[in-house]
């Protein structure tokens, strides 16, 4: 399975979205992402957007405040990751019109249903933005 | 009413996180709300449940325990309404993992979901069964996704697939039962369902043989078609990215294709057009057409040969490396380390950039490019690309450095061309970057020295030269100090000089001066100084004019409070006052160690019992080999706790000739341990110059009165027979251990295999760095106990160091451990470790096996820990 985890944190360091696609304890989580967030961080606009950290590759892109950060393993494509990453974030501009840090920390929930349409299992389920977001609007207008 | 339940919204508790200022305050507005949620949930609480399961996911993420919301989940995706299912699955798949018992409880709301009337349902379902599926719930489950396959709305179908990913990776038997829907799925039109049918069929063809011969004789020509489409296709608004119809669907699909084609001619002839299209077809300018590049570069490289691909492959490649984006020439780096297995002349040819990208100041590049120049070096090679890399390290970053002097150190013992040449380099690495420098290394760089008997004074004449300008370099200082202590005389009379060194003219007190100002260096550790005092004392009968200087910074450590180095001066102090007749012959020069022994135990491939001098070694409890029964052995022996030999950790039997490494070395279980210290003792009371005629009667008498009687009557048994097999005192469960090593140092007693029913192999544990089968054999005439040959191999590109491999049982169990074959495990499954376990079931025929397991091992000089369960032995073992 290519995805391994999927972190959103802003430039503090402090994350905002955490999912997981393989398990790992609470304070396991609380050091990696602590590890892996100095380790992204500190680096430049022109170093590459790849890191190597202890097994996981971890692939990111910063926009504006918010870091997007993906663990994945040997075998998936890097730059496809980062594709995946604008996916995201253009998908989440769409629901919330130009997403920022406050919209994914009050509607973690969205963030997350948005998220499950579009990887499960650590693998991508759906590229469309309007499939991806066709659920999530149908509830909306339900409830 | 509980007075906590109205408490605060989902808002008001974020934005009241959100302001704490310290992280105390963050704990204690965190505990303020799991104190309320928890009353809630005590009081039954439903009509706030959806809330604060929503507080519990965020208190979750800020990496807060929130065990106690599990069953709310359950609660929650129990209940009939939609939202309260959809929050309940998200705590499920967040809150939960398959490891908690209390996914059992789940499995019947799932599949009663998996069967309901509302498709969005459904989809929840399913979404929470792909993410968190265990082997149980995978068997149980199976027959309700292998339906959904087929659902009407393409939306089911495609997290169906993906949720068949799960199972069968949980249970590969299951496999063979998907084969024909996963086929189907590749001829549908949605590119969602496309895009997991895809990867499920990859994945199906990864778990059963029998798959991938099915999709390579039906689907091979489908896959290419749909492919050929796809980059064909005219602008899809709604799948494009930068020009490029569905990025994602063109990777998945060549990652298929590589897997069809890898090892078969014909399907991979089938493929070669549509991968020349879009090798040269794809737009090149945005990252989403390299990203398809990329992938199409790896499966050139990974089906059967085709030269034209190739050079159109590694072309591509070239220019990846020449590109000024960071991200290109990072993949660049990566796949060119897969292409050196393929064409590694083709890769020689960039050599000079990829040396280049060494010295980048982005540290991602720098080690990928550092791990492709350590697979490009070859005998011809070598010496330019060691000196590149050796000028670097001089102005490489401190955090880097430990990586390039390990891959240094390799390069040079790997491909060293010849002797002279080896120890220079080593030297300069030791001067640049010496306290980087492993253990091993340096042993083995003494271990080369011994055996360059022509080069004995070059080397301790280079080290003075060197000791002098880089004085700051422990390790330098070590290897320094001994080979002065060895080959002092030949430092100061110039005995066999070379032509090309520089003269150097060195006084007796010069040499002294070098040891003594290391052993005064307050930042020299134990180690070295106890290096020191052994040079100190072999220095004293080479240079007898500096006899009574010596003896005056022996006398110096006599008041040392650390025990090693105060009896070290006591005992050399009096050799050297009392016992002038004798210490001529006592501090003569280390025999002659020798290498290829040396290599191989390092390896941990040949665990021979290395004769250290002359003299019969045995056998002693801890699996300690050491020479006792010529007097002058034992005096010579002057280490103070001898390091018994763990059967496969390499580089340690240099410890024992060296006398010098005082801390313990890793010895491979805990039971290990006791033991030993125990020895330690009564090898510390042997080892204390007893007068060789006394010997035999007073050993015992300290045996028994500091050992406890059993391993005491072991140590007399051993001790009074020398010859005896070891094996002969054995008792357990106390000599358990003791056969451990034992078994180490024989070839394991051949077992009959033949007895009784077959049982199948299985993967007992898979991660994405690591892999675990089982092949099961009973013992003739014992059914209670099975055989286990554990075989590890290692799915990533790095070598594992200091592999070990932990199990524990429940107690109706007993397990036994035989060492592993090695504690190296070498990169991308290019060979393996084995190890057998021995369990026996004490209610065989009424419980199966269980067994969960822990493995630890050093990535790149990182500990890596990992730990699983297995659930899934054959039945009736």
């Amino acid at each position: 399975m290519g995805i391994r985890f999927i972190l959103m944190v802003n430039k503090q360091g402090q994350t905002r979205l955490a999912q997981y696609y393989e398990y790992l304890t609470i304070e396991e989580r609380r050091a990696l992402e602590g590890e892996i967030v100095r380790k992204c961080l500190a680096r430049t606009e022109q170093q590459c957007s790849f890191v190597e950290h202890r097994n996981y590759k971890i692939v990111y892109r910063r926009y504006a405040s918010l870091f997007f950060l993906v663990g994945v393993d040997n075998e998936e494509n890097e730059l496809a990751i980062l594709e995946f990453i604008h996916l995201l974030v253009e998908t989440m501009d769409r629901h919330f019109g130009n997403v920022c840090e406050l919209d994914i920390m009050f509607h973690l929930e969205k963030a997350h249903f948005m998220l499950e349409e579009m990887v499960m299992n650590g693998c991508i389920v759906e590229t469309s933005k309007s499939n991806i977001l066709g659920p999530i609007q149908l509830l909306e207008k339900a409830s | 009413m509980n007075p906590f339940s109205s408490g605060t919204r989902l808002r008001d508790m974020i934005r009241s996180i959100r302001a704490c200022k310290t992280a105390a305050e963050e704990r204690a507005v965190v505990r303020k709300e799991c104190a309320a949620i928890r009353a809630a949930i005590s009081e039954n609480d439903q009509d706030y449940r959806h809330r604060n399961l929503a507080k519990l996911m965020f208190i979750h993420m800020l990496g807060y325990p929130t065990h106690f919301g599990q069953m709310e989940c359950l609660k929650s995706i129990a209940s009939p309404g939609f939202p309260e299912k959809r929050i309940g699955y998200l705590g499920l798949m967040l809150l939960l993992d398959e490891r908690q018992e209390v996914l059992m409880l789940v499995t019947n709301s799932i599949k009663q979901d998996l069967n309901h009337t509302n498709q969005y349902i459904v989809g929840l379902a399913l979404c929470a069964l792909g993410n968190i599926c265990s082997a149980e719930m995978a068997r149980d489950l199976a027959p309700e996704v292998e339906r959904l396959l087929q659902f009407r709305d393409p939306n089911i179908r495609k997290k169906a697939a993906l949720c068949t990913i799960r199972i069968i990776r949980k249970v590969p038997d299951l496999a063979e039962n998907f084969i024909n829907s996963a086929a189907s799925l590749l001829k549908e039109k949605h590119h969602g369902v496309l895009l997991t049918g895809v990867q499920l069929c990859t994945d199906l063809c990864k778990v059963s043989s029998e798959a991938l011969e099915y999709f390579r004789k039906k689907c091979t020509e489908g896959v290419v078609k749909v492919l050929k489409d796809l980059a064909n296709s005219p602008y899809a608004p709604e799948y494009d990215i930068a020009g490029i119809t569905d990025p994602f669907l063109h990777i998945r699909l060549l990652k298929f294709l590589r897997v069809l084609g890898q090892g078969d001619v014909d399907t991979s002839d089938c493929m070669n057009d549509i991968l020349a299209q879009v090798a040269t077809k794809t737009e090149s300018n945005k990252n989403a057409g390299n990203a398809i590049l990329y992938e199409c570069v790896a499966t050139i490289m990974s089906i059967e040969d085709n030269g034209g691909l190739r050079v159109l492959a590694i072309n591509i490649l070239g220019r990846f490396l020449s590109n000024r984006d960071n991200n290109i020439r990072y993949v660049a780096l990566n796949m060119l380390m897969r292409a050196i297995t393929v064409d590694s002349q083709a890769v020689q040819r960039h050599r000079a950039t990829i040396l280049e990208c060494v010295k980048d100041s982005d540290a991602s590049i720098r080690k990928r490019a550092l791990e492709l120049v350590y697979l490009l070096v070859n005998e011809s090679n070598v010496k330019p690309l060691t000196k590149e890399l050796i000028d670097y390290l001089e102005v490489s970053e401190p955090e880097f450095r430990g990586d390039l002097t390990a891959k240094i150190c390799s390069i040079v013992e790997k491909f060293s061309p010849e002797k002279i040449w080896y120890i220079d380099q080593m030297l300069k690495v030791l001067s640049e970057a010496g306290n980087y420098v492993k253990d091993d290394v340096w042993h083995a760089l003494i271990v080369v020295i011994t055996n360059a008997s022509n080069l004995h004074g070059y080397a301790v004449r280079s080290l003075y030269r060197l000791v002098q300008t880089a004085g700051d370099q422990e390790i330098l200082i070590r290897v320094a100090v001994w080979c002065i202590g060895e080959y002092g005389d030949m430092l100061v009379n110039n005995t066999g000089f070379l032509d090309m060194e520089e003269p150097i003219t060195v006084t007796e007190s010069d040499a002294v001066d070098v040891v003594e100002t290391a052993i005064k260096r307050h930042s020299s550790d134990l180690t070295s100084r106890a290096m020191c005092l052994v040079a100190l004392l072999k220095l004293s009968s080479r240079f007898p004019s500096c006899s009574v200087r010596i003896n005056n910074i022996i006398v110096q450590y006599k008041g040392s409070l650390v025990l090693e180095l105060q009896q070290r001066a006591l005992e050399f102090g009096a050799i050297v006052d009392k016992h002038q007749n004798i210490r001529s012959t006592l501090v003569e020069r280390m025999p002659v160690l020798d290498e290829a022994t040396y290599s191989g135990r390092r390896a941990g491939s040949v665990p021979t019992v290395v004769s250290t001098s002359q003299g019969t070694p045995i056998n002693l409890p801890n699996g300690v080999a050491k020479t006792t029964s010529a007097p002058l052995v034992d005096l010579l022996d002057l280490s103070s706790d001898d390091v018994p030999v763990p059967s496969s950790s390499g580089g340690d039997f240099l410890q024992d000739l060296l006398g010098v490494d005082l801390s313990p070395s890793s010895s491979q279980t805990d039971t290990n341990q006791a033991q030993k210290r125990g020895t330690d003792v009564l090898l510390d009371l042997l080892s204390i110059g007893t007068p060789p005629a006394q010997s035999n009667s007073s050993i015992p008498d300290m045996v028994s009165s500091s050992q406890d009687s059993k391993s005491a009557i072991n140590v007399l048994e051993q001790l009074s027979s020398p010859s005896a097999p070891a094996g002969g005192v054995s008792t357990p469960p106390g000599s358990s251990s003791m056969m451990d090593l034992l078994d180490g140092f024989a070839p394991n007693p051949s077992k009959p295999e033949n007895n009784g029913p077959a049982y199948p192999s299985i993967v007992a544990f898979e991660s994405s760095t690591l892999k675990v089968t089982f092949n099961f054999s009973k013992q003739p005439g014992n059914q209670q106990t099975t055989i286990i040959e554990a075989n590890f191999s290692n799915k990533t590109f790095d070598a594992y160091t200091d592999f070990i491999f932990q199990a524990a049982v429940p107690k109706f169990l007993q397990l036994h451990l035989d060492p592993a074959s090695s504690n190296t495990l070498p990169a991308s499954g290019n060979g393996s470790i084995s190890q057998k376990l021995r369990i026996t079931n004490s209610q065989h025929g009424k419980k199966s096996l269980v067994m969960r397991i822990r493995i630890g091992y050093k990535l790149n000089s990182k500990d890596v820990l990992e730990d699983g369960q297995i659930n899934n032995f054959p039945r009736g073992l």
